[in-house]
């Protein structure tokens, strides 16, 4: 691994914070109306008095520097974000944006990353034997199911699965992570954490099953052309060894690649499925931070979703030329 | 102008044998009559709040019952469906003409043009578009569809970049493109008539993906209650249904349509998709 290419991919990695920063700091200033002005319309609108509106706006607006240059206020805007210093939340006031959102992040990365391994190995296993010759004919019976399966997104799925497996069968629980918060893990806790996990881990493994397969089957096709398959043939290899060590291994390198890219889209769709089930991840916190007009938080908690899928993808990348020596000459 | 005629007869020979496509066409046009011929006979102002007694199951009256919010849901449906598709081909027509002319001129010129747009393509590829949706929806507050279309379009051309622009590194390197090149014709007439004829089955193929995606990015916003209120979507019911707890309160007739119609839509511009792609790429077409 070169330096150049370990260098390049940091600074993608930056360049995304900072896009996600820019934005977080441009858009609400570019909508219409003052936000002090706006808050205490909200405070009027519920019918409370409000002594000296001016004077409140005019200590607001410099409390919060908003009669300094613009770039000044980026400037202090960068600075708090990268030190993670998102303001305070409103609904889940006295926390502030950070913590509420460090208190949500684990469940949603374990969630995601536990079901996201398992619909990306098992997708890719299906997919190599949907397009390998040898393999069985129930295996190829299930390419159209696995297309529908593919195309319908996350949060509608989940909303299939909760009401087919928790409210019609009552198989599963409505929602939440546990029934009683986890305090140490002992047996029992652990199976409740994952008896509450399953409904919204099942929809993103099928939401992802058939995407994975049908990119594994379209890279095992292209494998399956190269010469390196006959000669293996010929040589008289087992027919596993040739499948696993070599087509399936070639093939499986454009979909780590495609791992990075659909990593951003995952993490959407499970911020959804985490509202459908009630699961207390950072969808879930989104939820309540919309509902309560928690401005804050919902920027907190795109900033942090882009973070740590960039993160993720940055991970991704530096493994990648362990997977493939070729990428260091690019 | 002669070989673009002869390639779209190709196209289209090909695509109308593929029964991907039709099942695909069969669909969408079920989805796009019931929007066309609906309101010949529904009163799509039912659609509105408070017009129909709440909370009715479905009867002859109500074929689809009616909402906690005194809706209509036949009506929803019928004025939802067309304003998703709108919203959707809107975005996706945006998006995709965007990310096509990035896609020909970085591929095309290389050098520093290209390092900047695949640099930023790649990176607008991993920010999760919700994250960035989220924040344009939340502070802009009262959107309407054509607002949301731009909003999601502005997310919706990256893939359209990528793909064309891998073909046109190809395309350039061809002997006819050089043979052009050295008749002295210009850059951008090299670009139009001689590249883009050959990556229009691929710019189609990116066409149907970025209206898919932004049907999807919208029903994630709409879901979350940041969709147009005052327009009925099929996102804003599911969005309405789970608010009031339809599932809970076992309203089926509330949330199901809906549900079947989007995943209908989705399943439908797969198919599609996917028949266009087999078509650019026949290797996938010889297997399946």
């Amino acid at each position: 691994m070169t330096w150049g290419y370990v260098f390049r991919r940091l600074a993608m990695f930056f360049a995304v914070v900072l896009a996600a920063t820019t934005v977080n700091f441009i858009v609400p200033r570019l909508a219409p109306g003052d936000p002090t002005a706006a808050v205490l319309e909200q405070l009027m609108s519920r019918g409370q008095q409000v002594q000296g509106a001016q004077d409140i706006v005019t200590v607001y607006r410099e409390r919060f520097g908003l009669d300094d240059p613009m770039i000044v206020q980026y400037g202090r805007y960068l600075f708090n974000s990268l030190r993670l210093d998102l303001g305070s939340s409103i609904s889940y006031f006295p926390q502030s944006v950070t913590s509420a959102i460090l208190g949500a992040l684990p469940w949603t990365i374990a969630l995601l990353s536990v079901s996201t391994v398992i619909a990306f190995g098992l997708g890719s296993l299906i997919g190599a034997l949907l397009a390998w010759p040898g393999s069985p004919r129930a295996v190829h019976r299930l390419a159209p199911f696995l297309m529908v399966l593919s195309a319908i997104p996350y949060y509608l799925l989940a909303l299939i699965v909760l009401y087919l497996l928790a409210i019609w069968t009552g198989w599963f629980p409505l929602g939440g992570a546990y029934s009683v918060f986890p305090n140490g893990f002992s047996f029992p806790v652990l199976w409740d954490l994952a008896y509450h996990a399953f409904l919204p881990a099942l929809s993103i493994v099928l939401a992802g099953l058939g995407f994975w397969a049908l990119g594994m089957r379209g890279a095992m096709i292209n494998v399956l052309g190269e010469d390196y398959l006959a000669l293996a043939e010929a040589k008289g290899l087992k027919k596993g060894r040739i499948f696993f060590k070599y087509a399936m291994r070639n093939a499986m390198l454009p979909q780590v690649t495609a791992l990075a890219i659909a990593l951003g889209t995952a993490a959407s769709g499970s911020v959804l499925v985490e509202v459908a089930f009630n699961y207390p991840g950072i969808g879930y916190l989104l939820y309540n931070a919309l509902r309560s007009s928690d401005y804050f938080l919902i920027q907190g908690v795109a900033f942090f979703l882009v973070i740590t899928v960039a993160f993720a993808v940055l991970v991704l990348d530096l493994l990648y030329p362990l997977l493939d020596p070729r990428i260091q000459r690019l | 102008m002669y070989s673009l005629l002869r390639n779209t007869r190709a196209a289209l020979l090909y695509l109308g044998a593929s029964p991907k496509m039709i099942a695909g066409l069969v669909i969408l046009a079920l989805l796009l009559l019931i929007g066309l011929v609906g309101p010949l006979f529904i009163d799509v102002r039912l659609a509105e709040p408070i017009s129909v007694r709440t909370n009715q199951p479905p009867s002859a009256d109500h074929w689809l019952g009616t909402d906690s919010g005194g809706r209509e849901l036949l009506a929803v449906i019928i004025a939802g469906t067309p304003q998703t598709l709108r919203m959707g081909v809107l975005a996706g027509v945006i998006g995709t003409t965007i990310g096509v002319m990035l896609g020909l001129f970085s591929g095309y010129f290389g050098g520093w043009w290209d390092r900047i747009i695949s640099g930023v393509t790649d990176t607008m590829l991993t920010i999760p578009p919700l994250a960035i949706l989220l924040v344009v929806a939340a502070s802009v507050r009262a959107v309407n569809v054509e607002m949301m279309a731009l909003i999601i379009a502005s997310l919706s051309w990256m893939h359209a970049t990528r793909v064309i622009r891998a073909q046109v590194l190809t395309l350039r390197e061809l002997g006819y493109v050089q043979m052009a090149r050295l008749s002295g014709l210009g850059n951008f007439s090299i670009i139009f008539r001689e590249i883009f004829p050959n990556v229009i089955p691929i710019a189609f193929a990116s066409l149907v993906g970025a209206t898919s995606g932004a049907i999807l990015s919208g029903m994630g916003l709409e879901v979350l209650g940041l969709g147009p209120q005052n327009t009925p979507t099929l996102g804003m019911t599911i969005y309405w249904a789970l608010l009031y707890a339809a599932f809970s309160r076992g309203m089926w007739w509330w949330w199901c349509p809906p549900i079947i119609i989007l995943a209908l839509l989705f399943i439908a511009l797969f198919l599609i998709a996917s028949a266009l792609d087999d078509f650019a790429n026949p290797r996938l077409r010889s297997q399946s």
